[in-house]
């Protein structure tokens, strides 16, 4: 029987939902054996927890993995996929994945496509290929464009790391517990790095993630004085201000203002997003389905996609404006 | 100290007009702006002031075509001893994996205590060279630097990990490093800088000079194929207000008003 294996994720407390949405991915590409390969340390309970979900679970339970090494990972998880050849590796598109599956994929010897937010498998015949692929959707050129992939997997399958949330998470379990496999590190595997601490934000500062009403803003902003107009409106609005990473990365707002996969996840009712191209890392902060309005001088840009109501403008003469008519509304 | 900084020469698509090419598979580049990849520049910045700190040399790296050199000649203007520029026509559509592994015969037969990188890259967004490097050198690495420093031929690296929170991990050089944006203030470079650097010789490296052919990169022996690229579906997409500015800013106020945003 085909297998698929899914790399689980672990989060803070058990593993990431990432986990259940690639069981979905997996389901999706037809007949398999779907099992999850977990690592980390003290991990029992996971596997177990895991085994209800997946046909089976490997699971690498050491001392060593307690932190997400990709290297290391990587020289552990090359002899389980070249011992078990699965058709098909997904892992998550997130920070660990993005050191783990380029390492796997050369250390295994098979194709990689990355971030994808759709897959299927192309049976044979199909397509000119006459063999069996996987085809996938990918974004590419900041989102703006997006590309269909394919590839023929290799004797040791295909890996694919799929884009957190591209797939509803899973609500059914098999019902038949899997089968647990305890694996050990393969002889001669050290770790090359050394972990030393975790960096938490500062507690102290503002906590945009329990806002309801949420000013955020992007490039559009062009200069660090043109935040004075914005701090005004969103102070008419009694919101609190959040942003993208490029105004953080040139130091213009605190990190812990930052909304995206990198930064703050937050889920408040309202969202404005100003001068926000709309990336994938940014969105991917914004969860719980809020109203979001949109203004951009670009047409195209994929924030447009997903915000309720758009202006195609420049924030910096609407900014003044919209404060005006909103004090003018309160008063 | 011994740094290799790869970097890339990428179209810039933040104000662009985007249209796909005739092919189906690229993009009309007839009025694409092109510079250094993003990342790459934090790369640059990383690599030149580790040199100012502790001596060595700093080479630069790209693979691609002719007018790549521009990023290789901003690479010197900002501080980088040398440069290779490694090109052919059987590079052409290398996939990741094959500029990973052009790299890589370029850089083994040197000596080099760092490797940097950028994280991904503004077009292809992957994130995949750097990783598949250091794994073909069988050096460790880590990837979305935000800070690094080097003590006693130990890399100190503090890079983002999930949910906001940020991890810091030490290895023993050689090691590689891939850049997250935000690692530094690269520098400007001047059109003078770029001028006082346009002397410097920079050499040409072919697939025979690094004993490779079309079956280990290029289009033919890329592993991945992309078989069309197209604009996304809009599909639902905003309720797009038109008007003055008045009239459009009025109608924002009242849905927002409407949806309790104040």
């Amino acid at each position: 029987m085909r297998e698929i294996f899914v790399v689980v994720e672990r989060s803070k407390d058990g593993f990431d939902e990432s986990a259940l949405e690639l069981l979905t991915a997996a389901r999706g590409l037809g007949e398999a054996t779907v099992s999850a390969v977990l690592m980390g340390a003290d991990v029992a309970d996971l596997a177990s927890e895991a085994a209800q979900w997946f046909d089976s679970v490997y699971v690498f339970d050491d001392p060593a993995l307690a932190q997400p090494d990709g290297d290391l990972q990587s020289r552990i998880l090359a002899p389980l996929i070249d011992r078990e050849k699965p058709l098909v590796t997904l892992v998550p598109h997130t920070n660990t994945g993005l050191e783990l599956t380029p390492m796997l994929s050369v250390r295994a010897g098979t194709p990689l496509i990355a971030d994808a937010m759709a897959i299927e498998s192309c049976a044979a015949g199909d397509c000119e290929a006459g063999v069996e692929c996987i085809r996938a959707v990918r974004a590419v050129f900041g989102g703006k464009v997006q590309a269909r992939v394919s590839a023929i997997p290799a004797e040791n399958g295909v890996m694919i790391s799929v884009r957190p949330g591209a797939y509803a998470p899973a609500d059914t379990a098999p019902g038949t517990g899997g089968v647990v496999h305890s694996e050990t590190i393969p002889e001669g595997v050290a770790p090359r790095r050394q972990y030393v601490e975790t960096v938490a934000p500062d507690p102290g500062a503002v906590d945009i993630s329990q806002a309801e009403v949420l000013v955020a803003i992007g490039r559009g902003i062009e200069d660090e004085e043109n935040l004075d107009d914005l701090r005004s409106l969103a102070d008419a609005m009694g919101a609190e201000v959040a942003c993208t990473r490029p105004v953080v990365d040139k130091k213009w707002l605190e990190k812990t203002r930052q909304v995206g996969t990198s930064g703050v996840t937050v889920k408040p009712r309202v969202y404005l997003a100003l001068g926000i191209s709309g990336s994938f890392q940014h969105l991917g902060g914004v969860k719980g389905d809020p109203f979001i309005a949109a203004i951009n001088t670009d047409p195209s840009a994929p924030i447009f996609g997903v915000a309720d109501v758009g202006i195609v403008g420049d924030i910096l003469d609407l900014i003044p404006l919209l404060e005006e008519k909103i004090r003018e509304r309160r008063s | 100290m011994e740094i290799i900084v790869c970097i890339r020469r990428v179209p810039d698509l933040s104000e662009a007009e985007i249209e796909i090419g005739r092919d189906g598979v690229s993009l009309d580049d007839d009025d694409l702006d092109y510079d250094v990849n993003e990342w790459d520049n934090f790369a640059i910045e990383a690599a030149v002031q580790l040199k100012e700190e502790h001596g060595g040399r700093v080479t630069a790296m790209t693979v691609g075509d002719e007018e790549s050199e521009d990023v290789l000649r901003r690479a010197l203007a900002m501080g980088a001893d040398e440069a290779v520029h490694l090109m052919d026509d059987a590079f052409d559509g290398s996939d990741a994996l094959g500029t990973a592994t052009i790299l890589q015969r370029a850089i083994a037969d040197r000596p080099y205590d760092l490797i940097l990188t950028g994280a991904i890259s503004g077009d292809q967004a992957r994130g995949h060279v750097g990783p598949m490097l250091a794994a073909m050198l069988d050096i460790p690495m880590v990837a979305l630097a935000t800070e690094l420093s080097v003590e006693g031929g130990t890399a100190t690296v503090q890079h983002e990990v999930e949910g906001g929170l940020e991890r810091i991990t030490r290895m023993v050089l050689p090691a590689l490093v891939t850049a997250q944006t935000g690692l530094n203030e690269p520098r400007y470079v001047s059109i003078r800088g770029i001028r006082k650097v346009s002397g410097m010789e920079i050499p040409v490296q072919e697939a025979g000079d690094l004993d490779l052919d079309g079956s280990q990169v290029g289009v033919a022996a890329s592993a991945v194929t992309v078989e069309e690229i197209f604009l996304p579906p809009r599909g639902g997409g905003a309720e797009m207000l038109e008007g003055s500015e008045e009239t459009v800013v009025q109608k924002l106020v009242e849905r927002l008003q409407q949806e309790g945003a104040f």
